[in-house]
């Protein structure tokens, strides 16, 4: 670690992991509501836990990104944080508030959170993904502002690299277009047209550009290939994801009200989105080949190359199954939806955030060339076990929504299943999803534990050849 | 098991590929979004094709010729500008200055033949037809903007020195993206306006 302040990630990355072991136990609850209905109903209904589960992936991944700015732009800028204090301060609120609104969606019903919170003044509750109470919305705005203003002062006082002013960048796209959480028109067809200018032009927008620059920091670190390359297939890669991404969330306007055009330009914009993914795929596995050191943290160059691997797969080949028009007709909704949803999160999201935090915890903890051996080992069994969980989970997922489709969407209307009675012929599917799930667990128990594991691997490590390959 | 035999490296200099190949990959991502699009363009026009020649019928065909005249002329321009500071003449800068000039033709062209539609009605959402030829088309005037501005800076960056013909890749580059858009609109117009 070159910069005392980089420290400050440290909070930020334990609290993402831990809301992230909260998301899991979540999943797992509403993976057993999805076959025995009455699991804990009704202290935990299925509702509250899928908006508990949804929320603490979001904000958990915001705290990641957060750990992972605070690490890296300091080091990038060649200069100190420009207040490690504030980072501090908006760490333990963002806890809080985050925190408070968790508890408040498990302990007070929903209509009484909102009557609580005031939403009247100013209703923006009720909506997919952003249930948070208007006052928590507001307190995610600050703290967001707060820490950009940290950020860029330090940015902008220090080195400028293409890392940074990429990374910059996406975050001020995230900061702007939360604001579209606070807008909530009463007609529905236009609230779900800018509801998808949060959701979609996060995910796939400016998170693309956030995830490109982790990636590609991580990658000039344990590869040593020159900053400039990296830095070209940096901007050609979020360059595409624009390109595709921006008129691409035309793929969610298909049958909600706006005009017929978006059924062309969604499918057309949208069928090219795998392209970005798979440059990273192409630019991840192409520098590591072409490194220039062997760095002894061989658990941070795994993770590197599988976030872009299933980033691919999930967002990539996953998304484009069922965007272009014709085929999402029938599938829109449906279970291939949520197997999409799972792959893509993870691999995209989940992952980069593991990823710096493979390459900075131990860094953090006074290990500057990682973890010791048999910590890093233990660490890839956490990783194939939770990567491999989540593939048969969206596997599952895509054979319980192929049934699905079959039974419910394409026999004419008469013919056709109910939703219900459709679940019902698809419990299989569901219960062999939530042994993955348990699996899932169970690797981040086993990632976890490589946490608690002492010692530290050797800068003669390094010399030992070209062992990275094994990793 | 092969044996390799090193061949001697030959005469000629291997031909290379003129600019960054981040670039050219950036200009393969971009024919793939027009070449999708292309292709939604024929199989809409198959479905419907009398709304497809409807449609044609109000367009303005010379001003679309005189903007194709606009485009070759000003990739002409490019081309010649690429060569001249190759040799390390010094008739680089009037060329691409020129050739953002003559491209303004085309963009002033172009924003005619959108006033006249949409004051007589036409927009995104008239029909299938409409929607093709705004889309498309001003998806491509978008490229045409990004492209003059990017001469500008090459010809900037002459004027004040920065290139001497020693290294081309900036330049290069820049004028193959030039020429990626050029390339694009001499698909789009006899699609759009003469075969549709």
């Amino acid at each position: 670690m070159k910069y005392e302040s980089q420290r400050v990630a440290m909070p930020y990355f334990i609290f993402a992991l831990v809301l992230f072991a909260g998301q899991i136990v979540f999943g797992l609850v509403m993976g057993l509501q999805y076959v025995v209905g009455d699991f804990l109903f009704p202290e935990i209904p299925f509702n509250v836990a899928r908006m508990v589960h949804t929320n603490l992936l979001i904000v958990w991944l915001l705290f990641g990104f957060m750990g992972a700015t605070y690490y890296l732009v300091p080091e990038e800028a060649q200069t100190e944080l420009y207040s490690p204090l504030l980072a501090w301060i908006l760490f333990w609120v963002f806890a809080v508030a985050g925190t408070l609104t968790i508890l408040g969606y498990l302990f007070v019903d929903y209509a009484t959170l909102a009557d609580v919170t005031m939403n009247k003044l100013l209703p923006t509750m009720g909506r997919e993904f952003l249930e948070q109470p208007t006052i928590t919305k507001i307190g995610i705005a600050l703290v967001v502002v707060g820490f950009l203003f940290n950020i860029m002062m330090t940015a902008l006082r220090g080195r400028k690299t293409v890392v940074n002013i990429v990374l910059v960048t996406g975050l001020i796209g995230l900061a702007v277009l939360w604001l579209f959480s606070f807008y909530n028109p009463s007609n529905l067809t236009t609230d779900k047209y800018f509801w998808w200018f949060v959701v979609h032009l996060w995910v796939e927008g400016v998170w693309e550009l956030i995830m490109g620059a982790i990636l590609a920091y991580v990658l000039i670190k344990i590869t040593g290939v020159d900053r400039e390359v990296i830095e070209k297939w940096l901007y050609v890669i979020i360059a595409m994801a624009l390109i595709t991404g921006i008129i691409g969330t035309g793929h969610h306007f298909f049958w909600i009200g706006p005009p017929e055009y978006w059924l062309w330009l969604g499918s057309v914009f949208s069928a090219l989105e795998p392209l970005p993914f798979f440059m990273m795929v192409l630019f991840a596995f192409t520098m590591i080949n072409r490194r220039k050191r062997n760095h002894p943290n061989k658990v941070a160059a795994l993770w590197a190359m599988g976030t872009a691997v299933m980033a691919f797969l999930g967002a990539g080949v996953w998304g484009f199954l069922h965007t272009l028009a014709p085929v999402n007709y029938y599938t829109h909704g449906s279970q291939i939806t949520a197997a999409h949803g799972h792959m893509a999160f993870y691999g995209a999201y989940v992952m980069i955030v593991l990823t710096i935090i493979s390459y900075a915890m131990p860094i953090m903890r006074g290990r500057p060339y990682g973890n010791s051996n048999t910590a890093q080992i233990v660490e890839m069994w956490g990783f194939w076990l939770m990567t491999i969980s989540m593939v048969f989970i969206t596997l599952f997922l895509t054979g319980a929504g192929i049934l699905q489709i079959w039974l419910q969407r394409i026999p004419e209307s008469g013919e056709a299943l109910s939703f219900m009675a459709t679940q019902d012929n698809i419990a299989l599917f569901y219960w062999m999803r939530l042994v993955s799930g348990c699996f899932f667990m169970a690797g981040l128990v086993v990632y976890f534990g490589s946490f608690l594991i002492k010692g530290q691997a050797s800068p003669a490590d390094e010399a030992r050849g070209p062992a990275m390959q094994d990793a | 098991m092969s044996y390799l035999i090193l061949q001697p490296e030959p005469e000629t200099k291997a031909r290379q590929l003129p600019g960054d190949l981040a670039v050219w990959i950036f200009i393969f991502a971009e024919l793939a979004v027009f070449g999708i699009m292309f292709i939604g363009f024929a199989v809409a026009r198959s479905l419907d094709p009398a709304t497809f020649h409807a449609g044609r019928e109000v367009l303005h065909p010379w001003t679309g010729l005189l903007n194709t005249f606009a485009l070759i002329t000003a990739s002409y321009l490019v081309a010649t500008a690429v060569h001249e500071l190759r040799h390390g003449r010094s008739g680089a800068q009037w060329r691409l200055w020129l050739a953002v000039a003559v491209s303004c033709i085309y963009t002033a062209g172009k924003l005619y033949e959108y006033v006249h539609l949409y004051s007589l009605g036409y927009n995104l959402g008239t029909d299938t037809f409409f929607m093709f030829y705004f889309f498309l088309t001003f998806f491509h005037f978008m490229h045409v903007i990004l492209g003059q501005v990017i001469l500008i800076v090459l010809a900037v960056k002459v004027g004040n020195g920065d290139y001497d013909g020693s290294d081309m890749n900036g330049m290069e580059s820049g004028a193959s993206y030039w020429h990626m858009v050029d390339l694009v609109w001499l698909v789009l117009f006899p699609m759009i306006y003469v075969l549709a």
